[in-house]
């Protein structure tokens, strides 16, 4: 019996000093780095467009930013509206609810904004309230993913993800060309989503060209957990790889993980997306990753740009034709030690 | 029940779990050879096991007390999360690496008792109260991370958790010590016999004497002290710590669980069983890739194993019962 008390007693003493552990660490949730770093700013240009003109008041719209990239879309808008005294970017809080996504743009119909810029969670489920808004006179700048009818949207801005994939697929090309035996590995994003059988689709082509094929390929989910088990998996199952190919930067740090705990470096690594990380590690020339292909997190920053010249009705400097463009689609550009200075300021931050 | 019958079944279901093991380690060999069978690999089967690995041992004894816990995952992530913050990472530097494991290991066990308090004491359903764990840490994760990946900075930590001790990385150390662990005090305890006997039959234990509150409380801080040490694997495996990692891996868990022999139902448990069920879906994840296969047909044959496995369990429940009678 006293025994038994004893215990309850030690027991409960355990728990208090779990629970004295648990307020020492509470303290420990802060992110605050010791010296305050610059934020990263966009390449600038000024061009006689850029004088200001009528206010505007432009609604945003962006899925939740649970990712590094997705975060710096939002960041990179909000940093473009910044620079124009007669812009109102009015930012509707990030949802992957496509119900609330719709909301929002009918809160912003009704409100009687200038113009949107949307980068809908989903395209289709977007489109119907994208319509509505182009009905009440509302341009509609469409960003990354497409509506599906070409009448939602006024203009739109799209990354290149086949691009990305060629862009990948000829680097390596021009690396290992010569070797048609060489070892080829892919690591993808999220399988069944149509971005990613683009870029695999590209980098296929693109190695096709040359001879080379994709002789291992595994899918991510575009989570640090996910990269870092698929490669583990992957070195494992090849014992000698020449090229990887990553298709996404936020996963890249947990393939870079995976490639550490292996000891492994006999091939390179291109990245791909574009964050100041993978750039860092470019920079690095003992690291294996040798590139990385940018798909731009300034995309919507683009679309900003465009709302703002639609709503007040100027041109795109340096086309010869009148009105913005209907369609954009960025250039996926291959990022290595040589021009990685040139596109550092626009990195984000996984 | 006959001895011989009550020696036979756990020993045919572990003999299952065997042979299926086995038949995937024939096919493994079978299709990639040397690449499976070589010591570099089962060391990355037995790696990319240990997070689930010891969650899971965690969630055999909330099984088996007849409760269930849906927040691992998500408290993983926030563990990762708490433990990698910049805060974390400058006292690390200026106390010691023990910090981030310490700081993830609390925040694991203070959640599980959170848990632990809503069913024991506010008689909420275990399914309830850890959903409503899971939705809240997740967030709370979200929120301290800024939704950005945390890339740990902490040489000494590594130096600890990324070494290969007789060539066996730590992370895998730290596997087989918690089983044994969760096997000795499941199986030699009183504490073991304590949560058989709440799930088996709460009432009977509480008339035994049995403080099933208190019981209950400590069953989910153990899970969640679990998701905590699953988390201080992941940040040494991945170099950061991230709101999304443990995403759905309390669902790997449950299954590897449920696979291994563990009664949904509670009353009986094995660690045993749940480590070979571990070892069953990491080593065929790994069959898969070493093959280069698609990871949909991987997620139908993991569908497939778990039908399996509970149909072959139950055919030997009903053997038991036919031989008993």
């Amino acid at each position: 019996m006293t025994s038994s008390i004893v215990r309850t007693r030690r027991v409960s003493g355990a728990v208090v000093a779990a629970a004295c552990a648990a307020l020492v660490v509470a303290g420990c949730t802060s992110n605050e780095p010791r010296e305050s770093e610059e934020t990263a700013t966009g390449p600038v240009t000024v061009t006689e467009n850029d004088e200001p003109g009528d206010e505007v008041v432009i609604g945003f719209s962006a899925p939740a930013a649970d990712h590094g990239w997705m975060g710096a879309i939002t960041s990179a808008a909000k940093a473009e509206a910044e620079k124009y005294e007669d812009v109102d970017l009015q930012v509707a809080e990030g949802t992957n609810d496509v119900n609330v996504q719709i909301s929002q743009i009918e809160g912003f119909i009704d409100q009687g904004v200038d113009a949107i810029v949307l980068l809908p969670f989903d395209g289709a489920a977007l489109t119907d309230v994208a319509l509505e808004a182009m009905e009440a006179g509302i341009p509609v700048i469409n960003v990354d993913r497409e509506f599906s009818s070409p009448f939602a949207a006024r203009a739109t801005v799209l990354g290149d993800n086949y691009g990305m994939g060629v862009s990948a697929g000829t680097y390596v090309c021009e690396q290992l060309g010569d070797n048609p035996d060489a070892v080829v590995a892919e690591i993808a994003g999220i399988d069944s989503l149509p971005l990613t059988q683009d870029r695999s689709k590209g980098f296929a082509d693109a190695l096709d060209d040359c001879g080379l094929d994709v002789d291992a390929r595994v899918a991510a989910e575009f989570t640090v957990e996910s990269g870092e088990e698929q490669t583990a998996n992957l070195l494992s199952a090849e014992p000698k790889i020449d090229a990887i190919w990553n298709h996404d930067d936020d996963q890249g740090i947990g393939v870079l993980a995976a490639i550490e705990n292996a000891g492994r470096d006999e091939f390179f690594l291109v990245g791909g997306a574009g964050s100041n990380n993978m750039m860092e590690e470019i920079q690095d020339p003992e690291s294996v990753v040798k590139a990385t292909v940018i798909y731009p997190s300034t995309q919507a920053a683009d679309g900003v740009k465009f709302a703002r010249l639609i709503a007040q009705n100027k041109n795109v400097s340096d086309l010869a034709s009148i009105g913005v463009p209907r369609t954009v689609q960025l250039f996926a550009p291959v990022v290595t030690a040589d021009n990685v200075e040139e596109y550092l300021p626009i990195g984000f931050d996984s | 029940m006959s001895q011989r019958s009550a020696l036979m079944g756990p020993a045919l279901r572990m003999g299952g779990l065997v042979l299926a093991l086995i038949l995937l380690i024939v096919v493994g060999v079978a299709t990639a050879g040397e690449r499976f069978w070589s010591t570099g690999n089962l060391i990355t089967v037995l790696s990319l096991a240990a997070v689930t690995g010891v969650v899971s041992i965690g969630m055999t004894f909330v099984i088996t007390s007849g409760g269930i816990d849906l927040s691992v995952g998500a408290v993983v992530g926030l563990a990762s999360v708490w433990a990698s913050t910049l805060a974390t990472q400058y006292a690390a530097e200026d106390y010691g690496w023990w910090v981030i494991p310490v700081t993830a290991l609390a925040v694991g066990l203070v959640a599980g008792l959170i848990n632990g308090l809503l069913v024991a004491y506010g008689k909420m359903p275990a399914f309830m109260a850890t959903l409503a764990m899971l939705a809240a840490a997740r967030g709370l994760a979200e929120i301290i991370a800024g939704r950005q990946t945390q890339i740990v900075d902490v040489e000494p930590f590594f130096d600890v958790f990324q070494a290969r001790p007789l060539g066996v990385p730590t992370i895998v150390w730290i596997f087989v010590v918690v089983a044994a662990a969760g096997w000795f005090l499941l199986n030699r305890t009183t504490f073991g016999r304590r949560t058989v006997a709440v799930g088996g039959n709460p009432e009977a234990s509480r008339l035994a004497g049995i403080k099933i509150k208190r019981h209950t409380l400590y069953l989910y801080g153990l899970a969640g002290l679990t998701a905590g040490i699953g988390a201080v694997i992941l940040l040494a495996r991945t170099t950061a710590g991230s709101s999304t990692h443990g995403t759905l891996l309390e669902l790997d868990v449950i299954a590897a669980v449920v696979v291994g022999g563990t009664l949904l139902a509670g009353g009986r448990g094995t660690i045993t069983g749940t480590v070979l069920g571990v070892l069953i879906f990491s080593t065929l994840t790994n069959v898969f890739v070493l093959n280069n296969l698609d990871s949909s047909v991987q997620a139908i044959a993991k569908g497939a194993i778990i039908v399996g496995a509970v149909l072959l369990q139950q055919w030997f429940a009903s053997r038991e019962r036919v031989s008993t009678t």
